[in-house]
C-alpha cells in the first residue's frame, strides 16, 4: 500500500469502468460490447480489492473471487450465443438482432 | 301367476259380459268405465317379455345401419323378419291382456329404473293394457305389411338398406310411444317418430324440396312438442309423477285451472303430430317421402299419435269435463272438425294423387278428435284403427300407381288405368269406398260411430252437421281421386305402358282391402253389420272401458236412423257429383270457372301456407336477422372492440422497446444513475 496513493487505484477503477460503459453504449459489435463488460466487471474488481486493503479486512477479496466466478460462467453463456447469434444472422452486430420489434 | 292363468283359461275372448255389449247408442257410456287398477306383469307370460317388442326392431335398426350396406338385399329380410317378431309377440301380450279377467288387463311391466331424480321417478316402463293393446296390433301388423310392400317398392333404390333400417327403427320408436308408462317414456318415442319421419321424408335428400318438407315438418312438431313438455311439467307439479298408474287415477284430484291447461297443452301437442288447426300444414309436404313411408307414418300410424294421446289421457279430460270450468274436449272436437272440413275442401282441388290423399287424412285425424274429444274413446280408436287399413291401402294403392305412370303424380294425367292394373284398381276401390263411408264397408261404421258422438252429445249440433257434411265431401274427392285416376279414358303419354306392381305389392292392397271391410268387426255388434242405419256398440267399447273413461252424453238430441239416413244422402250426393263431374273431365273448365274464387281457394289451399309464411315465418326471419345483426354489431362488436383497444395501447407502448440494445443499456445506465442519485441525496439530506 505504500507508494502508490490509494486514490491512484480508484482513479484507475473508475477510468476502467467508463471505458466499459461507453463501449457498451456505443460499440454496435456484440464481441466488443462483450468485451466492455468484461473490462466494467474487472475495474470493480479492482475497487474492491483496493478498499479491501484500505480497510484491512478480507471480505471484497473474497467478494472479488465471486465476480471472477460469475464472470467466467458468463463468458461462456454469452460467447455460446454471440456464436449462435452469428449462426443466425450472419452477423455480430448487436442493432441486426432486432426481430422482436418487428 | 298360477291364478292368472287359471281364470286366462276359463275367460276366453267372449266373457258374458262382451256379449251383452252393445244395444242403444251410449248404453255404453258410464258402465264399467275406467278402472284405474293396474298389476304387474306375471313372470314368464308374453307381458313379461314386453319390452322385446319394440328392442328388437330397434336392434335391427342399429344392424342395418351398421352393416347394411354390406348384405345389401339381405336387409329386408332382417327387417321384415324383426317386425315380424314384433308382431306375434304383440299378438302374444294381446291375447294374453283379452284372456285376462277385466280388473287385471291393465299390465305393468317395469323393464329398468330410468331416471331416479329427487321426488321425479321415471323408470323404464310399459303399460299393456286394452288401449295399447290394439295400438300394437295395429303398429306392428301394419308395419308389417307395409316392410313386405316396400320390398317391391324400394327395389333398386341405392340406399335400400338404409330405408328399412329407418322404417325399422320408425316402427320401435311408436311401439316405445304406445308402450310407455309414463308421460316421459311416451314423449321419447313421440320424439323418436318425428325423427325417423324426418329422415324418411327426406329419405331422397338430394332434391331440394323433399329436404325442404322434412325440416318443415321437424319444425311444425316442435312447436306442439313445447305444449306436450310444459303439459308434463305442470303434471308434474300438480300430482308429483309422471307415470300413468299415479296420473290417471288421480286425475280428478287435479285443481279445475291446472286440469284445464294440461289438458289444453297436451292437445297441443296433439295438433302439432295429428296434423290438425293450426299445425296441419306439414303433413301434404310430408309427401316428398317414400309412399310406403306416406303410408305407415302419415296415414295409418305416427299422425295417430295425438288422438291416442287424448284417448291415454281420457281419465283428465274426463275430469275437465266433469268439473265443467272449460270444457276442453269441446274445444278439441270443434279444432277436429273444423280440420276435417278445411282439408276436405282443399282435397277437393287438390291434382296429386297423394296430397289429396294427405288432405283425406288430415280430415279424417279431425274426425277422430270429434271422437275422443266429445268423450266417445272406443269411437275415435275405432275410426283410427279403420282408418289405418283403408288409408294404408289408398296409399300404397297410390304408390303402385306411380310405381306403373313412371313416377307422375297429376291425377289429371292418369286415367283408364283399370285395364292395366286390376288388383290396385279392385282394392282401390274398395279403400275409396270405405272412406267415402259407403256400408257394409269399416270406414262407413267407424265415422257413424264418430257422428253418433255428436248426437249424443247436447250442444253439438253444429259439430254434427259439418261433420255430415264432410262426408259428403269425403265422398266427392275420394271418389273424384279414384275415377281421375282409374276410370275413363286414358290421358298418360303413350310411351308408357302400366303394368301391374309385383305380388309383394300386390299381396299387401289384399290384405288391407280385407282390413278394409273386416274392419267394421272391431267397432259394431255382427248383428247390427246388415242393418247399418240402427248400428250397435261392437267389442271395441267393452273392450277399451278398463282403458278409456268415456264421457260422451246419453241422451241423443236426434234420431240415430235419421241421422244416419242424411249421412248416407250427403254420401250419395257426393259420389253422384265426382260421378257426373270427373267421369269424363273435358268440361271441367267451365265447372271451376263457375266456383269462382272458391275453386282457386281450395287449390291454394285456403292460403294458409302464405298466412303463415307472413305471419310467422317472415317475422321470424327478421327477427333471426336482426338478431344476428345484434350479435354482429353488439356482441361481436364489443368483444372485438377491446382487441382493438388493446392493440391500439400497444402500439404506443411498442415504441419504447427500440430492439437496440445499446439503448437498454442506456436506461440501464440512466436507471442506475437516478437511483443513486436518490441514495445520495437522501443520504446527504439525512445528515
Amino acid at each position: 500500500m505504500s507508494g502508490v496513493p490509494i486514490g491512484w487505484y480508484i482513479a484507475l477503477s473508475a477510468m476502467l469502468f467508463t471505458t466499459g460503459l461507453v463501449g457498451v453504449l456505443v460499440r454496435r459489435s456484440v464481441i466488443v460490447m462483450f468485451m466492455c463488460i468484461e473490462l466494467m466487471l474487472n475495474s470493480v474488481n479492482l475497487a474492491l480489492i483496493t478498499f479491501s486493503r484500505l480497510h484491512g479486512n478480507l471480505d471484497g477479496q473474497v467478494l472479488s473471487f465471486f465476480v471472477i466466478v460469475v464472470a467466467a460462467a458468463e463468458v461462456t453463456v454469452g460467447l455460446a450465443l454471440i456464436v449462435n447469434m452469428f449462426r443466425l444472422l450472419g452477423s455480430t452486430d448487436a442493432d441486426d438482432a432486432d426481430r422482436l420489434r418487428s | 301367476m298360477i291364478g292368472l292363468l287359471a281364470t286366462a283359461g276359463l275367460g276366453g275372448l267372449t266373457p258374458a259380459s262382451l256379449r251383452t255389449a252393445g244395444g242403444a247408442f251410449g248404453a255404453i257410456a258410464g258402465e264399467g268405465g275406467f278402472a284405474g287398477e293396474y298389476v304387474t306383469a306375471a313372470t314368464g307370460s308374453p307381458a313379461d317379455f314386453a319390452w322385446l317388442i319394440p328392442v328388437v326392431p330397434a336392434l335391427s335398426a342399429a344392424f342395418l345401419l351398421t352393416f347394411g350396406r354390406r348384405i345389401g338385399r339381405v336387409s329386408a329380410a332382417i327387417a321384415i323378419a324383426a317386425v315380424g317378431f314384433s308382431a306375434t309377440m304383440a299378438t302374444a301380450v294381446a291375447l294374453q291382456i283379452a284372456a285376462a279377467p277385466e280388473a287385471e288387463r291393465s299390465i305393468v311391466k317395469v323393464v329398468a329404473e330410468w331416471l331416479p331424480i329427487g321426488d321425479l321417478t321415471v323408470d323404464w316402463a310399459l303399460l299393456l293394457d286394452p288401449l295399447s293393446g290394439v295400438m300394437l296390433l295395429l303398429v306392428t301388423w301394419v308395419g308389417l305389411l307395409i316392410h313386405i310392400y316396400s320390398l317391391g317398392y324400394m327395389h333398386g333404390d341405392e340406399r335400400y338398406p338404409q330405408f328399412f333400417a329407418y322404417l325399422n327403427l320408425f316402427v320401435a320408436s311408436m311401439l316405445v310411444l304406445v308402450l310407455g308408462e309414463s308421460l316421459l317414456v311416451l314423449f321419447v318415442g313421440w320424439e323418436l317418430v318425428g325423427l325417423c319421419s324426418y329422415l324418411l321424408i327426406g329419405f331422397w335428400f338430394t332434391e331440394m324440396p323433399n329436404a325442404v318438407a322434412a325440416k318443415k315438418a321437424f319444425i311444425v312438431n316442435r312447436i306442439g312438442d313445447v305444449g306436450f313438455m310444459i303439459a308434463m311439467f305442470l303434471t308434474f307439479t300438480a300430482v308429483g309423477s309422471l307415470s300413468f298408474t299415479e296420473v290417471l287415477p288421480r286425475a280428478g284430484e287435479i285443481a279445475a285451472g291446472t286440469a284445464v291447461a294440461i289438458g289444453l297443452l297436451l292437445f297441443v301437442g296433439a295438433t302439432g303430430k295429428s296434423a290438425q288447426i293450426p299445425l296441419f300444414v306439414w303433413l301434404p309436404d310430408a309427401m316428398a317421402g317414400p309412399t310406403p313411408v306416406s303410408a305407415l307414418i302419415h296415414a295409418a300410424t305416427m299422425v295417430t299419435a295425438g288422438v291416442y294421446l287424448v284417448a291415454r289421457m281420457s281419465p283428465l279430460y274426463a275430469a275437465i269435463h266433469d268439473a265443467g270450468l272449460f270444457d276442453v274436449g269441446l274445444l278439441i272436437a270443434w279444432v277436429g272438425v273444423l280440420t276435417a272440413l278445411v282439408a276436405a275442401l282443399i282435397a277437393c282441388a287438390q291434382n296429386d294423387l297423394k296430397k289429396i290423399l294427405a288432405y283425406s287424412t288430415i280430415s279424417q285425424l279431425g274426425y277422430m278428435f270429434v271422437a275422443v274429444g266429445l268423450g266417445s274413446l272406443a269411437a275415435g280408436v275405432f275410426h283410427l284403427l279403420t282408418h289405418g287399413f283403408f288409408k294404408a291401402l289408398l296409399f300404397l294403392a297410390a304408390g303402385s300407381v306411380m310405381h306403373a305412370l313412371h313416377e307422375e303424380t297429376n291425377v289429371w294425367n292418369m286415367g283408364g288405368l283399370r285395364h292395366h292394373m286390376p288388383v290396385t284398381f279392385a282394392t282401390s276401390a274398395v279403400g275409396t269406398l270405405a272412406i267415402a263411408g259407403v256400408p257394409f264397408l269399416a270406414g262407413y261404421y267407424s265415422k257413424e260411430e264418430v257422428l253418433a258422438a255428436a248426437i249424443e252429445t247436447p250442444g253439438a249440433q253444429l259439430i254434427w252437421v259439418i261433420g255430415a257434411l264432410v262426408a259428403g265431401l269425403t265422398a266427392l274427392y275420394m271418389s273424384r281421386w279414384f275415377i281421375l285416376i282409374f276410370l275413363g279414358e286414358s290421358r298418360f303419354a303413350d310411351d308408357i305402358h302400366p303394368h301391374e306392381s309385383p305380388l309383394s305389392m300386390t299381396l299387401v292392397l289384399v290384405v288391407l282391402a280385407i282390413g278394409s271391410i273386416a274392419g267394421a268387426f272391431i267397432g259394431v255388434s255382427a248383428r247390427s253389420y246388415p242393418r247399418f242405419w240402427q248400428l250397435e256398440h261392437g267389442e271395441l267399447f267393452e273392450w277399451l272401458a278398463p282403458a278409456v273413461q268415456p264421457y260422451v252424453g246419453e241422451d241423443p238430441w236426434f234420431s240415430e236412423t235419421g241421422a244416419a239416413i242424411i249421412v248416407l244422402a250427403l254420401v250419395a250426393c257426393g259420389l253422384t257429383a265426382a260421378w257426373a263431374l270427373y267421369l269424363r273431365p273435358a268440361d271441367i273448365a267451365a265447372v271451376r270457372a263457375r266456383m269462382g274464387w272458391l275453386y282457386q281457394a281450395m287449390l291454394r289451399k285456403f292460403y294458409v301456407d302464405e298466412l303463415y309464411e307472413r305471419t310467422v315465418v317472415m317475422p321470424g326471419h327478421l327477427m333471426a336477422d336482426g338478431m344476428a345483426a345484434f350479435d354482429e354489431r353488439g356482441i361481436d362488436g364489443f368483444v372485438n372492440g377491446l382487441g382493438r383497444g388493446t392493440y391500439a395501447l400497444s402500439q404506443v407502448g411498442r415504441r419504447v422497446q427500440t430492439g437496440f440494445v445499446r439503448s437498454y443499456a442506456l436506461a440501464v445506465l440512466f436507471g442506475t444513475l437516478l437511483i443513486s442519485a436518490l441514495f445520495l441525496g437522501g443520504t446527504l439530506l439525512g445528515r
